[in-house]
């Protein structure tokens, strides 16, 4: 049982290093976004480890759920101001 | 040039990770020991829970100000952005057809669970910031599905939503000061659990618009959608 735990918490921080080296380090800003998201609900999982449930929650929930939103929307923003632009280029 | 540079950069990153660890193995042991002052006043807190005990009584400051920030914010959006793109935006859009079903499977479901983190706040984990995120995640997720419009101009109904939870609380706050003279927001200990339900809810309402609203009023949405 203790090996299985040590296992998981290993795993959980492998993990949570690899998201946020990802987040930051890829190029293409929707796979950034996407592994904030992941980071952000691997850190809930963290807390819920830490016996921190309230923190989870609100990790969870705000952390990655709402931000990881309003992040998604800003990128969707990005896109179609850069098809507008390359629209009106193709043009002249 | 550029290895130069990224090697300075890690070379400062790595220092000030080193001053970070060494300032916080350097910390002084707590003077008090306040997990422990807490369980010994739960019982005049009005709830069971100490993570709301302290956040919605002992420090009951720092919840009723961060609410205040929040609405700061979204009247900062508001102010920001202009009326006639936020119009522009709230526009009837097409949407897929499974979406719009699913959410109309599971926002009944997020309301019921946000009404029960409300509940749970006062003897387990949950509470009105959880609660209310759920209330502006089911926001989001319809206003995505196309089934609620982003928000042109918050209607009168709408504003009061949004500051009521601060104004309950504030009102709360007060109150019992304003008649006995005691300390700002020190709740009468036979009403506390009620009152701090009652602040609790009027917290999910406000915080579920106020999350929801940055979304609905920042939206500019059917861009992805329409090429």
């Amino acid at each position: 049982m203790q090996t299985a735990t040590l296992a998981f918490d290993l795993l959980l921080s492998a993990a949570l290093i690899w998201s946020a080296i990802r987040a930051i380090t890829v190029a293409d800003l929707f796979r950034a976004v996407v592994m904030f998201i992941v980071f952000g609900l691997l850190v809930a999982l963290v807390w819920a480890r830490l016996d921190a449930p309230d923190i989870a929650l609100a990790e969870a929930a705000i952390g990655a759920g709402l931000t990881g939103a309003l992040l998604l929307d800003a990128v969707g923003h990005l896109r179609a101001i850069q098809l507008v632009r390359e629209k009106k280029e193709g043009r002249r | 040039m550029t290895a130069m540079r990224a090697l300075l950069v890690i070379l400062l990153c790595s220092a000030f990770g080193a001053a970070l660890v060494y300032a916080i193995l350097q910390l002084p042991p707590q003077a008090v020991d306040l997990p422990q002052q807490v369980s010994a006043n739960i019982d005049e807190s009005g709830v069971a829970h100490p993570v709301t005990a302290v956040l919605l009584n002992f420090r009951g400051y720092d919840t009723m100000l961060e609410v205040a920030v929040l609405l700061l914010a979204l009247l900062g959006v508001l102010a920001g952005t202009s009326v006639e793109k936020r119009r522009r935006a709230a526009g009837e859009r097409p949407t897929l057809p499974l979406l719009r079903g699913f959410t109309r499977l599971i926002v009944p479901l997020m309301v019921l669970v946000a009404g029960y983190l409300l509940w749970a706040g006062s003897s387990m984990p949950g509470g009105a910031f959880q609660a209310g995120a759920v209330v502006a995640g089911a926001g989001v997720l319809l206003h995505l599905a196309r089934l609620l419009p982003a928000w042109a101009t918050p209607n009168l109904m709408q504003r009061w939503g949004l500051a009521i939870g601060f104004l309950v609380f504030l009102a709360f706050a007060a109150l019992p000061a304003l008649q006995d003279g005691s300390t700002m927001l020190q709740y009468p200990l036979a009403w506390a659990g009620a009152l701090i339900l009652l602040i609790e809810a009027g917290l999910t309402l406000s915080l579920g618009l106020l999350l929801a609203g940055l979304f609905l009023c920042l939206s500019d949405d059917g861009m992805e959608f329409e090429k």
